[in-house]
């Protein structure tokens, strides 16, 4: 059902209401909205109340109140959160670093078949982590497909790779990869050909038009990026448990040991707070550094 | 072509940042929310949060697990199904020659007693799976499960005093009284069976790959060794303090703060002198057999069957140490609010007649609960030939599934905990040696 | 113009060297698609590794259960033909695939909503909403897992196989939201509001322009959140409840021993998406 175009003079000059516009945001967001408030909002304020707990799992849990929970929980792991924040800022960087060229090719040369190949990058991640952690296994142990190989030509016995913090790190980055290609991807997608086109036009050479036209119509992409990489790598605790050594365990091991097996609720509920707390303030620092005011497009 | 701004990036860059972020004005809005959520968190977690109970030591009278409340349960009769949930690989399969995999213990007490059973090896690790069931425990609720597997440990000691689980009524269990090994009868961590039945024992010791240990290792010494450093693999659970604790003379079950101190400074040092290649729950196994570890803590069965069907692993071995190993037990155990417990405990007795429990040790080679399925082992292995009589005569004669009583007394039993404030002072001080 | 001109331009053209335009090297042009190639192979390898050992012939003793072996013992198809032979593993990824693919559809809709609320509209909460997405990104898995737990339970709900797909619903949404939100941003208004001026309502509009528009976004989203779930092991842990699930269920076998008929779903997981696209990748041939 159509409006009739308008033809008259005092039509075409009207401001077009927008009333219904305002409505628009929030009809968008109600149903997400709903769903995360009733399953994610709700139980993180329950988390919230037994992060404030005393006691322990054979005599029972008090609520207290007890706010020192999270400036002890800090002194304690404080350490393990050092760790876990130096992991995660070499893991982005090299995801970054790692992604961005596969990203950019995809989304400039990938023609018709993009998204065969973002399929072909993620194919990989539906496998699950366990089987894809088995292999590396397999592959980096101290005798197998890699290092067996290797040694066979010479290389010193004594060289380990797994259980090591660069294995780790490696494993984290690997797992995340998708996570950092897709966002790139997407935002580089939408960059209009012709703007680059453009540039070149004006005798940029590609490095230039790179810098200075593709690049920051990125950086949305970038951030989210940066945003979707950091903080699950900060976070993680599967690939230390696999892949690491004594040393190498990060602050979500100490969040899931004192949950699961020391059964502190408390202690690994102000952890999980102040971790999330910590990267809030990543982020805020962050968008701070780059100056900028919020911008609505 | 570059020109100065009050910022130090580059304008076009600058230009790029077209998404709409969090300025300093809509993260102090949004701390506000976090504030009003974090009150309205007080205000729920002063009614919602479930506190424990006071330790309950027993049923209360016609209570969950009384006899009058068992009397009832029989006179009920046994429900339709049992819902069994176990480890994985801890009960025998076979194929049925048609391409299906039977349990044949099972099906035998399916054909016998008409009730069926819904086996689930759903539990990987003890810590795990309480944290699963326990929300439901808390609330009052059913678990869906009628039997669970629990290994003795912390995560047990809580489902008894925290009375999560039934009480057993010993005038169902005749298998289990006349048959059952008596050093698994009244064990430390749960006195008179209040709560719990064996379903297998195992055995903590050593393990080594004679590919590159050439010693036979009968010391705990033998983890020290500097030629093996970065290759040891050392256990992240209980079993590592109680065990150190053994080594170094001290009888784990009476052991106090102090003792325990030397324990940790003990693994403290081999951790710290780059001997432990990593601590491990229980993947350990993997690493031995991909030759990242060359001597580690084991768990007996885990071994002897790679020994058994595994050519390729000839060169492991294992071994209690001279100076001990741990013994822990795998315990049936019925959870509060079980829809059949009566289904449950015929099935938990089932397994205490000697063939059966005979079946089940051929199958996962731990210790059986039950002596007399030793020599029945010793029959089947007679009767049998070939590739399948090696294995029985191996099981059969195995002091690791059959301890005889040197190996025996060698074995110790764990610390347990009665008190929060002693469990909470054992893991300040052992947890973080191995989450480190 | 006469002959002779056109003969001095042709001439003149040859000897001026060309400036802005060098012709590009060869090798260059080589470089993205081969570090691209290798970056897709980077990803497979393990799965490689996968496939090849889901032809190893690890055996089944007397009672032992299978398990795969780091040791190559012998070429079989064996785990191939009995694939279906451990129901429980069968039923886990079943329930997985089941619980991914609504879930991730689930998600991509809320989320989509939620990005493009966010990426083109003002209002009052905006701040908020983008600290609530920030906040289910970066919770940890296990205080989700078990925060959801305590809620299910105390709202008498079941766990199972629905609080399986609400919650992983629940954490893949604001992955979506990020995804469509930094794709819808910087999309030019002028193309809706053209169509606006065209007489198109603002749901033709939307349905017509926008969407499409954002779709890569979307589809994006999708797969992100398909992958969050199939590969999702803790917060399953908290929230199955009975249901098995494929992840947990290998993470258990993983400590005891895999099965090597894990390896063959992985395997079959890996080849059946291959073709697909494959197939995907030569209709777009065709339709050229």
């Amino acid at each position: 059902m159509e409006r009739p175009l308008p033809t008259d003079l005092r039509e075409l000059t009207k401001r077009r209401k927008r009333r219904g516009r305002s409505l628009a945001p929030y009809a968008l967001l109600g149903p997400g909205a709903l769903w995360l408030f009733l399953l994610f909002l709700i139980p993180m304020v329950s988390m919230g109340g037994i992060a404030l707990q005393e006691g322990n799992a054979l005599d029972g849990f008090v609520q207290t109140f007890r706010f020192a929970n999270f400036t002890e929980v800090l002194s304690k792991n404080e350490e393990f959160l050092v760790r876990s924040l130096r992991n995660g800022a070499i893991v982005t960087a090299l995801a970054l670093v790692i992604a961005y060229p596969v990203a950019y090719w995809i989304a400039f040369y990938g023609g018709r078949a993009k998204n065969v190949f973002l399929f072909l990058v993620l194919l990989p991640f539906l496998v699950s982590f366990s089987i894809r952690t088995v292999a590396w296994s397999f592959i980096l142990s101290d005798n197998g497909l890699v290092l067996g190989a290797l040694k066979s030509l010479g290389a010193p016995e004594g060289w380990t790779i797994l259980n090591t913090t660069p294995a780790v790190i490696a494993g984290i980055t690997y797992n995340l990869l998708p996570f950092t290609v897709l966002p790139l991807y997407v935002s580089l997608e939408r960059i209009d050909r012709s703007v680059v086109e453009a540039a070149k036009d004006l005798y940029s050479n590609r490095f230039e038009a790179f810098r200075k036209v593709v690049f920051p119509l990125s950086l949305p992409g970038v951030f989210a990026a940066i945003l979707l990489t950091s903080i699950p790598a900060v976070g993680d605790y599967l690939n230390a448990t696999v892949l690491g050594g004594p040393g190498d365990f990060m602050i979500g091991n100490v969040i899931q040991d004192e949950f699961l097996t020391a059964r502190d609720y408390p202690e690994a509920a102000a952890l999980a707070f102040l971790l999330m707390a910590v990267l809030l303030v990543g982020a805020v620092l962050y968008a701070r550094l780059l100056g900028t005011e919020e911008v609505t497009t | 072509m570059t020109e100065q701004r009050h910022s130090n990036v580059d304008p076009s860059w600058l230009r790029g940042l077209t998404s709409p972020r969090m300025s300093r004005r809509s993260v102090l809005k949004s701390m506000g929310v976090g504030a009003g959520a974090l009150s309205l968190s007080a205000i729920l977690a002063a009614c919602g949060t479930p506190e424990a109970e006071a330790p309950v030591t027993g049923a209360q009278p016609g209570g969950e697990g009384s006899p009058e409340w068992w009397a009832e349960r029989v006179a009920e009769g046994p429900g339709e199904n049992v819902n069994f949930t176990n480890w994985p690989q801890y009960i025998d399969l076979k194929g049925d020659g048609e391409g299906n995999r039977v349990r044949p213990t099972l099906d035998a007490f399916i054909e016998e007693t008409g009730i069926n059973v819904t086996y689930r090896a759903d539990i990987n690790d003890n810590a795990g799976f309480y944290a699963s069931i326990r929300p439901a425990l808390e609330a009052g609720e059913p678990t869906g499960h009628d039997i669970i597997v629990i290994t003795n440990g912390t995560e047990l000691t809580e489902l008894r005093q925290r009375g999560f689980l039934i009480e057993l009524d010993h005038s169902l269990t005749p298998n289990f009284n006349a048959n059952a090994d008596p050093s698994i009868v009244d064990p430390a961590f749960d006195p008179d069976n209040q709560y719990t039945m064996s379903w297998q024992s195992g055995m903590t010791g050593i393990a080594w790959n004679t590919d590159f240990v050439d010693e036979e290792v009968t010391s705990f010494e033998s983890l020290l060794d500097d030629r093996y450093a970065g290759h040891i693999g050392m256990f992240a659970n209980d079993d590592t303090p109680n065990l150190v604790m053994a080594w170094l003379g001290i009888e784990p079950t009476t052991s106090t703060p102090e003792d325990w101190q030397k324990a940790a400074d003990w693994m403290v040092e081999q951790r710290d002198s780059g001997l432990v290649r990593a601590y491990y729950t229980q993947d350990f196994l993997r690493a031995f057999q991909e030759g990242d570890l060359w001597i580690t803590m084991a768990w007996s069965g885990d071994i002897i069957n790679q020994q058994l069907y595994n050519p390729q692993y000839a060169s492991f071995r294992f071994d209690v140490p001279q100076e001990g190993g741990m013994l822990w037990t795998d315990n049936c155990c019925i959870p509060t609010l079980a829809e059949n417990p009566y289904g449950a405990i015929q099935v938990m007795d089932w397994y205490y007649q000697p063939d059966i429990a005979a079946l089940l040790t051929e199958w996962n080679a731990y210790v059986s609960p039950v002596p007399a399925g030793g020599e029945l082992v010793q029959q089947h292995a007679d009767e049998a030939s070939g590739g399948t009589k090696t294995i029985l005569q191996t099981i059969a004669g195995s002091p690791y599934v059959f301890p005889d009583a040197d190996l025996s007394s060698r074995l110790y039993s764990y610390r347990e905990f009665t008190t929060g404030e002693e469990l909470e002072q054992w893991n300040d001080l052992f947890r973080p040696i191995y989450v480190s | 113009m006469s002959a002779a001109s056109v003969a001095e331009v042709e001439v003149g053209a040859s000897t001026e060297p060309a400036r802005e335009y060098r012709p590009k090297k060869r090798w260059t042009r080589f470089l993205l698609p081969t570090y691209s190639t290798a970056f897709i192979l980077y990803l497979s390898f393990p799965i490689f590794i996968i496939i090849l050992f889901s032809f190893n012939d690890s055996r089944t003793g007397f009672g032992t259960a299978p398990r795969v072996s780091t040791a190559w013992l012998g070429f079989t198809t064996r785990w191939y033909q009995n694939l279906f032979e451990i129901p429980d593993l069968t039923k886990a990824l079943e329930h997985s695939l089941t619980v991914a693919l609504l879930g991730a559809i689930s998600a991509a809709i809320l989320g989509t909503l939620i990005g493009l609320a966010l990426a083109r509209y003002r209002y009052r909460g905006k701040g908020a909403t983008d600290f609530v997405i920030f906040l289910s990104i970066s919770s940890p898995e296990i205080v989700l897992g078990a925060a959801l737990a305590s809620f299910f339970v105390s709202a008498n709900f079941d766990r199972g196989l629905i609080t399986l797909y609400l919650s992983h619903t629940m954490f893949s949404i604001a992955f979506v939201a990020v995804v469509v939100r930094a794709r819808a941003s910087g999309l030019d208004r002028a193309l809706e509001d053209a169509a606006m001026d065209l007489g198109a309502g603002p749901l033709v509009t939307f349905l017509k322009i926008t969407l499409p528009l954002v779709f890569p976004g979307i589809l994006a989203g999708f797969f992100l959140a398909f992958a969050l779930s199939m590969d999702d092991f803790v917060i399953s842990q908290f929230v199955q409840g009975p249901a098995l699930m494929f992840p947990t269920w290998v993470v258990g076998a993983t400590k005891v021993g895999i099965p090597p008929h894990v390896f063959v779903f992985a395997s079959l997981i890996f080849t059946g998406g291959l073709l697909l696209a494959g197939a995907f990748a030569l209709q777009v041939r065709r339709r050229r």
